[in-house]
């Protein structure tokens, strides 16, 4: 390396900095955020010939260890319970990655800062990195591990499945609409600050504990890169604070992207970690406990409180909402319990609950089996086909949920579900805030005030709508969730690859077909839909039907 | 029994156990069990198409990790911008490439998820691979041998002095325009290649456009680094020289008016590409850098900026140039837009070719600045008009008449 200092170079770059002469650069991207009070500081201080070097020794020792992985045969110690639920992790986050990447030029067209956009690029840079080398992980784990199916198509999967689209909130969220809101706010304030401790610290170090070392040493070389981002997006919320037009901006958007990424994140490395591990010691965290400490305090009390005293408005209800959500409400493993439900409709396989790990959710959360405990027992009851009809089709006292049209999850805490009609159409929320996040958030106008860069949530956001009425082995057949020998199905509901006890397309065919909530939701009266709601409100915990009225 | 004395206890306390998970025998690995979706067949990508017959590395890594409604994006983006915009919009190049105006699948109440059955690949835009293969190992692997290189080389030079055999006017020559260099390559990077990355339609192209988005930068902090070097090792090297040059220079400001023009290209990123891979390089960039610089150092002394150049000349000539002739040589050929598009870049040619020859021309003056003369800039224009029309040559199209002016 050059002997000449970091601090000396990169003040040696800053004579880089362009003031346009000629001609002003096409500015694409807009928003309703002002900088005109904004300080200029860079507090990266990252140059590329440092950088390069740098990142290629932390490549070598990734790609070393996965040689090493394979030579070792680490595939003999990986508990399947574990990799299965990486074929849909691993079909998501190569995409948010690579928006990470694309959101990057949109803040060079948002912030006026040209000290800070050699640190955005040097962002994009590593965006692109994380996205291949995730997606190299995949290829890894297909070659390898004993069960290919699920990750050799996983990104068909990802794009058509049923929780695919939630997951893609976490993409398309960086790269659309305003572009401060999408680009800064949602992903390097809350998705980078906030989460990327659970998505890329605590989830691997529970790889490691199943037997899984690759998945530590991609995503630990991934998060050392993430330090950097975060950076990045506190100089730029630095400057969106010095503007106070920015204060109402940067309320609604704290509130959106927290609320979001509890909802989509939350629900799914929560399920991964409490749900894939077969780690039931009793003295490792859970994952509320591990919020508690990576989210709880080392973000909000840490990180985000502090800059209250520069005019940020925390949403401290919607943390401790968040927070009440899963401790108090089973978020985590109402979502478990949703997906084993609907794991025909998955690529990847679910292991039952067994009484282990029963002692050890009982021990972590007091009160989980009177829950969910009977609910575990009839899915293992029901998982190789012998006669009976997938756990969907079966009475355990489970109701198939609304989904949330905003967050995509479903409305799994019956209490909390809401509605609107927006644009002629029923739309449900499972809480207010999404509501809120559709109908007053992403819109034209904010508490009266014009916001013509904001996005909108469009799409097709509830997945039943679009096999409303189809028969469920061509639901399977159409996602093209199914192995080599053309009727064996990618999931199954438990581990055993017995090929006697694994479900195919013709097992489905005993199902009645698929029904779309929010279709029927729609077909209703008004009078209808109120009862409905008010039923559904004394639905659950576990899915359970409304108590019978006295 | 006789009385023991009791010995003081010398050994450690136990520690608790610890806890740590425990390793377990799973007999996970691959062919340990026959089932459908076993066998050696299933462990590749199968939702895609090779370019060629074998599905590259690259490929594997790259392709369809960004989705698209026209195959298996069965619920569509749902994400949009105020406009009604969603996704990566093929409308922000007037460029096209076959297909991209046949109507999307439709979906909605009980049409199913529409992957099934639908052409692939949808659109011509999704035939582009980087023939660099470029992902992350590539990225880094090769800017960090750069960049190893030139600090070695850089350092060895420093060490043999060779900079006191530097002319006077070369120091000047060096302080000045090699350092006005910096300010294009930086503007070029940052503001052209990646400001253009969110815009670009497939993960293909957005992949090659940040690249070469770090190559620029990267070559633009290496010249402004090996000024600070200088600035250190020579008495009266002036490192601020650079920006005077930048901003009052005649010799720079028809570089720097087109550069500028480059940032300025309104929503089109094919026009952004072309115009600054296909023409501007060629005729401005190889012009100054191996046109003047390259061919100017050794006669004046120096044989270390060569090898700063030489880098960033090689990055353009072997990468940057190669994934441009892959992506518009097709679109000049289209099966279904090929006029358009050849209309298109023509019309392209036909106003920026004009603008670009004039901004070169002002730089004439500095080929006559070294005591140890280049060959004439005529000659050097010749060179770079000729490498142009090959280029153009290879992409298909007809060389402009404004070339010959």
């Amino acid at each position: 390396m050059s002997r000449q200092s970091l601090a000396k170079a990169h003040q040696k770059i800053q004579e880089l900095a362009w003031e346009p002469q000629y001609h002003e650069p096409y500015m694409k991207y807009g928003t309703d955020y002002t900088f005109r009070k904004a300080q200029k500081k860079d507090p990266l201080k990252q140059i590329l010939r440092s950088y390069f070097p740098m990142e290629e020794e932390k490549d070598n020792r990734v790609y070393g260890a996965e040689d090493g992985a394979i030579r070792g045969n680490m595939f003999r110690q990986v508990q399947e319970r574990w990799l299965e639920w990486q074929k849909l992790f691993l079909s998501i986050i190569p995409l948010p990655e690579i928006s990470a990447a694309r959101s990057m030029p949109m803040l060079f067209h948002a912030v006026p800062n040209p000290e800070l956009h050699n640190g955005q690029a040097i962002q994009m840079i590593d965006e692109v990195r994380h996205s291949t080398i995730q997606q190299n992980l995949k290829r890894l784990y297909m070659q390898n591990y004993i069960d290919p199916a699920g990750f050799n198509n996983s990104l068909r999967n990802f794009h058509n499945d049923y929780a695919g689209t939630i997951g893609r909130q976490f993409a398309e969220g960086f790269i659309t609409g305003d572009a401060i809101t999408a680009a800064s706010i949602y992903l390097t304030i809350v998705a980078e600050t906030a989460f990327t401790n659970t998505l890329f610290v605590a989830m691997p170090a529970e790889a490691a504990a199943n037997g899984d070392y690759l998945l530590p040493t991609v995503f630990h070389s991934v998060q050392s890169d993430e330090s950097r981002h975060i950076s990045n997006g506190y100089a730029t919320l630095l400057m969106a604070l010095s503007d106070e037009g920015n204060r109402q901006l940067l309320e609604r958007d704290l509130r959106y992207a927290w609320w979001n990424n509890h909802a989509v994140v939350d629900a799914a490395i929560g399920v991964f970690i409490e749900y894939g591990t077969k780690d039931r010691r009793k003295d490792r965290e859970s994952y509320a406990e591990m919020w508690r400490r990576w989210i709880y305090d080392d973000y909000y009390r840490s990180y985000l409180v502090p800059l209250e005293k520069y005019g940020l408005t925390v949403p401290h209800d919607l943390i401790e909402e968040a927070w009440n959500r899963i401790w108090n409400k089973g978020y985590v493993h109402e979502v478990a319990q949703f997906f084993a439900t609907g794991w025909l409709a998955n690529y990847w396989r679910i292991d039952g609950m067994t009484d282990e790990d029963f002692e050890w959710f009982e021990y972590k959360y007091p009160g989980w089996y009177d829950k969910y405990g009977k609910w575990w027992e009839n899915y293992s009851r029901l998982a190789t086909p012998n006669g009976h009809k997938p756990i969907v089709g079966e009475d355990v006292d489970y109701v198939y949920p609304q989904r949330c049209w905003t967050c995509m999850v479903p409305c799994l805490i019956r209490e909390d579900i809401v509605t609107a009609e927006v644009d002629g159409h029923h739309r449900t929320y499972c809480s207010e805030t999404c509501r809120w996040t559709d109908v007053e958030a992403f819109r034209p106008v904010y508490q009266g005030r014009e916001t013509p860069n904001m996005g909108r949530l469009v799409g097709h956001r509830e997945w039943e709508t679009l096999y409303h009425g189809w028969t469920w082995d061509e639901v399977v057949s159409d996602m093209g969730y199914v192995r080599d020998d053309g009727k064996t199905m990618t999931a199954q509901p438990h581990l055993n690859l017995d090929p006697s006890k694994m479900w195919t397309l013709d097992h489905l065919k005993r199902l009645p077909p698929l029904q779309s909530p929010n279709v029927l939701f729609n077909e209703m009266t008004d009078e209808q839909r109120a009862a409905y709601i008010a039923d559904y409100r004394r639905q659950g915990p576990a899915g359970r039907p409304a108590p019978a009225s006295a | 029994m006789t009385a023991t004395e009791e010995r003081p206890d010398t050994s450690t306390p136990e520690r608790p156990p610890r806890s740590v998970p425990q390793p377990h025998f799973t007999d996970a690995e691959a062919g340990a069990k026959d089932f459908p979706d076993s066998g050696a067949s299933a462990r590749r990508f199968n939702y895609y198409d090779p370019a060629k017959r074998k599905q590259t590395h690259y490929e594997d890594v790259t392709v369809e990790v960004q989705p698209d409604p026209r195959h298996y994006l069965s619920q569509g983006w749902i994400y949009g911008f105020a406009d009604g915009q969603t996704g990566y919009p093929l409308t922000w190049t007037k460029l096209k490439a076959w297909g991209v105006d046949d109507p999307e699948p439709v979906r909605g109440v009980g049409t199913g998820g529409g992957g099934r059955g639908l052409n692939w690949p949808a659109h011509g835009w999704h035939e582009f691979r980087d023939p660099n293969e470029e992902w992350e190992q590539t990225i880094y692997r090769n800017n960090a041998n750069v960049v190893r290189q030139l600090n070695q080389n850089i350092e060895n030079a420093r060490n043999a002095k060779s900079f006191e055999q530097w002319t006077r006017n070369w120091i000047r020559f060096v302080e000045r325009s090699v350092g006005a260099w910096m300010h294009v390559e930086h503007i070029l990077g940052l503001y052209v290649f990646a400001a253009n990355e969110r815009s670009c339609p497939t993960n293909m192209h957005n992949t090659v456009l940040a690249v070469n988005s770090a190559h620029k930068i990267r070559f633009a902090q290496d010249l402004a680094l090996y000024n600070l070097t200088l600035s250190e090792e020579i008495e009266d090297f002036d490192g601020s020289a650079h920006v005077d040059a930048w901003n009052n220079d005649t010799e720079w400001q028809g570089v720097r008016e087109i550069t500028e023009a480059l940032t300025a290209v309104q929503d089109d990123w094919g026009e952004a590409m072309f115009v600054t891979n296909v023409i501007f390089e060629p005729l401005i960039g190889e012009l100054f850098r191996s046109g003047l610089v390259m061919h100017a150092a050794p006669g004046n002394g120096d044989f270390v900026t060569p090898t700063v150049m030489g880098a960033g000349e090689h990055d353009y000539a072997q990468r940057d140039l190669r994934w441009t002739k892959a992506c518009f040589g097709p679109l000049v050929h289209d099966r279904e837009f090929a006029d358009h598009n050849r209309q298109l870049m023509d019309g392209w040619l036909s106003a920026w070719v004009p603008r670009v020859l004039t901004a070169a021309r002002t730089m004439q003056p500095l080929w006559s600045q070294p005591d140890h003369r280049p060959p004439r800039f005529e000659d050097s224009l010749d060179h770079a008009k000729n490498r142009f029309a090959g280029i153009l040559d290879d992409l298909g199209l007809e060389t402009p008449k404004e070339l010959a002016q």
